[in-house]
């Protein structure tokens, strides 16, 4: 076992090496405890493996698709629009898609006037029952720290410029509202079904770091 | 009741709290504009250290001028805004400004 | 002074690092516990946030996510009685000799 400590960022190459190694190890005694934690508890009837499993299946069936789906019913239906704007859960439940936990929804529209960026500064708030478990950038300390400060920065870091005559509103997630930014649908879907604009609708339109995709000309 | 309106100056405390709470430190002591009510929640404070939450607070989303809020360290155009939500309890009124609220 | 997970404007020169994340099995288990445990309503969201956030400052930085949550989980059960902190040792150690 590696007995090396963490050196901080002092030596940027050898520190990173030193991590990965670090890691490995520090990874497996933190899955064995969890197992352990996760032994015990059956064992004791607090929570049972097909529990466990049920939990691990539903997360693992959410993807950014689930939002997508939203969102372009959004694009073609406008009273679903309406719906989805004023009583979220009511109209996630018409698509079939339940909240877990204690959350609720809130859904931001960006127009051509207004942008949405949404960030948790405190941990990791992220609609999970509609984009899957959150990308490890949203959850870093660079996206954490940055996107209130900068968000127009952080935004050009993922390849997008919002204009100066947009208005950038940056929503710190810091209660149990989960919010998801409804992107503005493209030029040129005009004709397009539901299914084809689902697939413009990319997780980072609906976390604001970016936009739904051109349509392939 | 809640306590605050949309359009309401608010304040928000400036207290440290060694405690679990769900105010960043970024906007304590800082002026901003209710911009929505988002309903009464089990209070995180409380449920933090296994209570029920009870009695729920109410919960707002307040606008923060970007300019204002970090002055120099923000170099985007006059207009941007911040939205955080905020727990009533961390929040008093602020006195109306000189350009009639606009802040 | 605020803690170390209240890091809003307060950044280093760091890009952000893009790159997607490869979920592990103890991962989605871990995952799955907290959330098992929240429908059942044994643990809270605030709950498990409190225990992140009582993650020494130097330890914090050094964890990935996922060991935050099990470091959380983990200083839940033993504080409600669930599970005494032996237990899990032994029972990890027991782990660690049945993988070799």
């Amino acid at each position: 076992m590696s007995t090396h400590t963490h050196q901080g960022h002092d030596h940027a190459h050898d520190g990173h090496e030193h991590e990965g190694m670090l890691e490995d190890v520090e990874l497996s005694e933190r899955a064995r405890r969890v197992l352990a934690m996760e032994e015990l508890l059956a064992e004791k009837g607090v929570i049972g493996a097909s529990e466990v499993q049920r939990l691990i299946d539903f997360q693992g069936a959410r993807s950014p698709v689930d939002g997508a789906r939203v969102v372009a019913r959004a694009w073609t239906d406008p009273d679903y629009k309406r719906r989805l704007l004023a009583d979220p859960e009511a109209a996630l439940l018409e698509l079939g898609y339940p909240l877990v936990g204690s959350a609720k929804l809130a859904v931001l529209e960006n127009t051509d006037a207004v942008h949405h960026l949404v960030v948790c500064t405190l941990c990791s708030c992220y609609p999970t029952s509609l984009l899957g478990l959150p990308p490890d950038w949203y959850k870093s300390f660079a996206y954490r720290s940055r996107a209130v400060v900068d968000p127009r920065g952080v935004m050009r870091e993922f390849g997008l410029d919002v204009g100066d005559g947009v208005e950038v509103r940056v929503v710190d997630s810091t209660a149990d509202l989960r919010y998801l930014v409804l992107p503005q649908r493209p030029t040129g879907t005009e004709g397009m079904s539901e299914d084809e604009l689902i697939a413009l609708v990319t997780r980072d339109s609906m976390v604001g770091v970016g936009v739904a995709l051109a349509p392939v000309a | 009741m809640a306590r605050f309106q949309p359009g309401d100056r608010v304040k928000v405390i400036a207290a440290e709290m060694a405690t679990h709470h769900r105010t960043p430190s970024y906007i304590k002591g800082r002026v901003g504009r209710v911009h929505a009510l988002s309903g009464l929640w089990p209070n995180p404070e409380t449920l933090a250290y296994g209570a029920d939450g009870k009695p729920e607070r109410d919960l707002y989303l307040v606008a923060f001028d970007m300019k204002d809020l970090w002055g120099e360290r923000f170099d985007g155009p006059a207009g941007d805004v911040l939205l955080v939500d905020v727990y009533e309890q961390w929040l008093e009124a602020a006195e109306a400004s000189a350009d009639g609220g606009k802040a | 002074m605020s803690g170390v997970h209240d890091m809003g404007g307060r950044p280093n020169d760091d890009p952000i690092d893009q790159s997607e994340h490869v979920f592990s099995d103890w991962e989605r288990h871990t995952h799955a516990m907290v959330g098992a445990l929240r429908e059942k309503r044994i643990i809270t969201t605030d709950e498990l946030r409190r225990g992140i956030e009582s993650i020494a400052p130097e330890e914090y930085g050094k964890l990935s996510y996922y060991e935050r949550w099990a470091a959380s989980l983990e200083t839940l059960l033993v504080e409600k009685g669930l599970l005494a902190q032996d237990e899990i040792d032994a029972r990890a150690e027991a782990l660690r000799e049945r993988w070799g």
